[in-house]
């Protein structure tokens, strides 16, 4: 299994030989198919604040709580090998690509960047 | 004749009687008083030892020292503010004690009703039209231009007695050329009035000069103490509380008090910066240097947000808590710091004139950061829910031993969830760290340097009341 973790801004899944089941194939999969898509876990509070960010842009985000996942475990530990960091939630796809955690959610609100890219993706219009 | 000394000591006498004032112009009268009305408001919050009280209500008071003094007109000078305020209402003489001096040349005469008005009587100067010429005319010692004359008129008027004019042509004539003495002791009343006043202004400034300076040195004092007590810490001289084994308060308390110190150094350098920048800015630098001097300043905005982040490490209750700054600053704090959009809105109109781009993003940021501030918000009170629910579950388990294991149990998610702080900590201070730079980002090196000024003064002034509001004098 490889996974290609290049930088943020752009995730380039690869194709394995493993099947459906394989956490970073749903991922990816679970990624495509909403135009804002949050990974969270339902006790988690930096993952409530991300999704009422969301909420309070007029965005309708889709939202995986992982903890709510028969195969949720795996898809936290994927997560976080994605990520890099120790925690795996909250995650934020945007158009099927990585934006990243809280951090970088809010830098790019903060730096003008976040609402083009949710326009592109079609989550938001005005 | 009675004497002036004397007629001191009854305030009373001073009530209405000395006033000149033109009926018709009432209303200009009003309205001055009203600007000094508010010119008393504000002297009163700040007792002085020589204050004369200022308040409408209050009768006349001359202070002891200028009694005995050489009795001219202008101890009437020392009528405050609200004795002005009573003229209007309080004209009815009460006469006090004293006996009118009928032998006096010069008749005075003021509108109490209409009904006793004669023809001479429309020309007293208002008190503000002179207000201009009896300063350009009266030095600040103007206690020489009364003439002995003058003193006499007003132990006439100390009497707080009426005359009513007489009708003959003798009276007549008597009062044009009384008038012109008149309106010029009216003058110099008014402006030794008006010379005490100022001389208070300046007092009362002064005095509140000096009371900030105090409370800046007894804060500089305050952070040397601090700084001999973390050396004294640091050589194993534990002052605190607890064990000697308990070197988990004591670790805290380093991290607490390490960071006040560092942050009271951090602040001081700050304000060189600004100064610095300030003065460029003055002098209308270059915008080459001038963008070295804004660069630095955001450096250092970089740094107490990297010591923020040590800190917080340590001890995030600290960080939480802001006890490491003024108590006004701490009050209107969120999570740890000033709120983005606060920023925004105190940098208001002084960015202008803004380009349409610029204000476009300027209006986005306000947006953005206010929608992330709400978030994050939202976020802590979810955290606060989340903590009240598990510190509130009962524990079911009927034998003792189970029940600790529960209580730890519940004491191990609280533990969890009381660690997420840190990440919302961490999350405001990016949020106002990124908040700055996008504003840097939009502003050009001169708009930016203006609102780095505003921005430091504003924090600045907000200091400066909270040491104020602390030090006020309480009744």
């Amino acid at each position: 299994m490889h996974y290609q973790t290049e930088s943020w801004g752009s995730y380039m899944p690869t194709r394995t030989t493993m099947g459906m089941g394989d956490p970073m194939e749903r991922i990816e999969r679970m990624a495509s198919e909403s135009a804002v898509v949050i990974f969270s876990i339902s006790s988690c509070c930096m993952c409530h604040a991300i999704k009422r960010l969301f909420c309070g842009m007029g965005v309708n985000p889709t939202v995986y709580e992982l903890d709510e996942d028969p195969r949720g475990k795996d898809l936290e530990k994927a997560l976080t090998r994605l990520l890099g960091t120790s925690s795996a939630v909250p995650v934020v796809f945007i158009g099927g690509k990585l934006v990243g955690a809280m951090d970088r959610v809010m830098a790019s609100h903060i730096n003008g960047t976040l609402v083009p890219l949710l326009k592109e993706a079609g989550a938001l219009w005005l | 004749m009675q004497s002036f000394k004397a007629a001191s000591t009854n305030p009373e006498f001073y009530s209405h009687s000395s006033f000149y004032f033109r009926g018709d112009d009432s209303d200009r009268n009003q309205t001055r008083f009203t600007d000094l009305g508010e010119l008393e408001q504000s002297a009163t919050a700040f007792p002085h030892d020589d204050a004369v009280v200022l308040s409408p209500s209050s009768m006349f008071s001359l202070k002891a020292n200028n009694v005995g003094g050489v009795p001219d007109s202008l101890q009437y000078g020392t009528l405050n503010v609200g004795g002005c305020l009573d003229i209007g209402s309080t004209i009815t003489g009460t006469g006090g004690g004293g006996c009118v001096d009928t032998g006096q040349q010069q008749p005075y005469m003021y509108q109490q009703q209409k009904g006793t008005t004669s023809s001479g009587n429309g020309h007293f100067e208002n008190w503000g039209d002179n207000s201009a010429m009896a300063d350009n005319s009266q030095q600040t010692d103007t206690s020489t231009d009364v003439d002995t004359d003058d003193k006499n008129h007003l132990h006439g008027v100390q009497h707080g007695a009426l005359m009513v004019v007489d009708s003959t042509e003798q009276a007549k004539e008597r009062t044009t050329g009384d008038q012109k003495t008149l309106r010029r002791l009216a003058q110099n009343r008014e402006a030794a009035r008006k010379s005490r006043l100022r001389k208070k202004v300046y007092i009362f400034t002064f005095h509140r000069h000096a009371y900030v300076q105090q409370l800046e040195n007894s804060r500089l004092r305050l952070s040397q103490l601090e700084q001999e007590l973390q050396r004294a810490r640091q050589q194993g001289i534990y002052i605190a509380d607890g064990l000697p084994g308990d070197h988990g308060h004591s670790v805290a308390g380093n991290g607490a008090l390490t960071f006040n110190l560092e942050y009271a150094r951090w602040l001081e350098e700050h304000q060189r910066l600004i100064h610095d920048m300030r003065s460029a800015v003055n002098s209308h630098m270059g915008d080459n240097e001038l963008r070295i001097l804004v660069d630095s300043v955001m450096t250092h905005y970089d740094e107490i947000f990297r010591l923020k982040s040590i800190a917080a490490k340590i001890d995030v209750f600290h960080m939480l808590s802001g006890m490491w700054k003024t108590p006004a600053e701490r009050c209107f704090m969120w999570l740890g710091g000033f709120r983005s959009s606060e920023l925004l809105k105190i940098l208001g109109n002084h960015l202008e004139p803004l380009t349409d781009q610029q204000l476009m993003g300027i209006c986005n940021l306000q947006q953005s950061s206010q929608q992330a501030e709400d978030a994050l918000s939202q976020g802590m009170e979810a955290l606060q829910q989340s903590l009240v629910e598990t510190l509130s579950s009962p524990i079911h388990c009927p034998t003792g031993s189970d029940n600790v294991a529960d209580y730890m149990g519940q004491m191990a998610i609280a533990m969890g969830k009381l660690a997420t702080l840190e990440n919302f900590l961490h999350q405001a201070d990016l949020l106002r760290q990124q908040t700055l730079q996008q504003l840097h980002r939009i502003l050009t090196t001169r708009q930016a340097a203006r609102a780095l000024l505003v921005i430091s003064d504003y924090f600045s002034r907000l200091r400066a009341l909270s040491s104020l509001w602390q030090a006020r004098p309480r009744d």
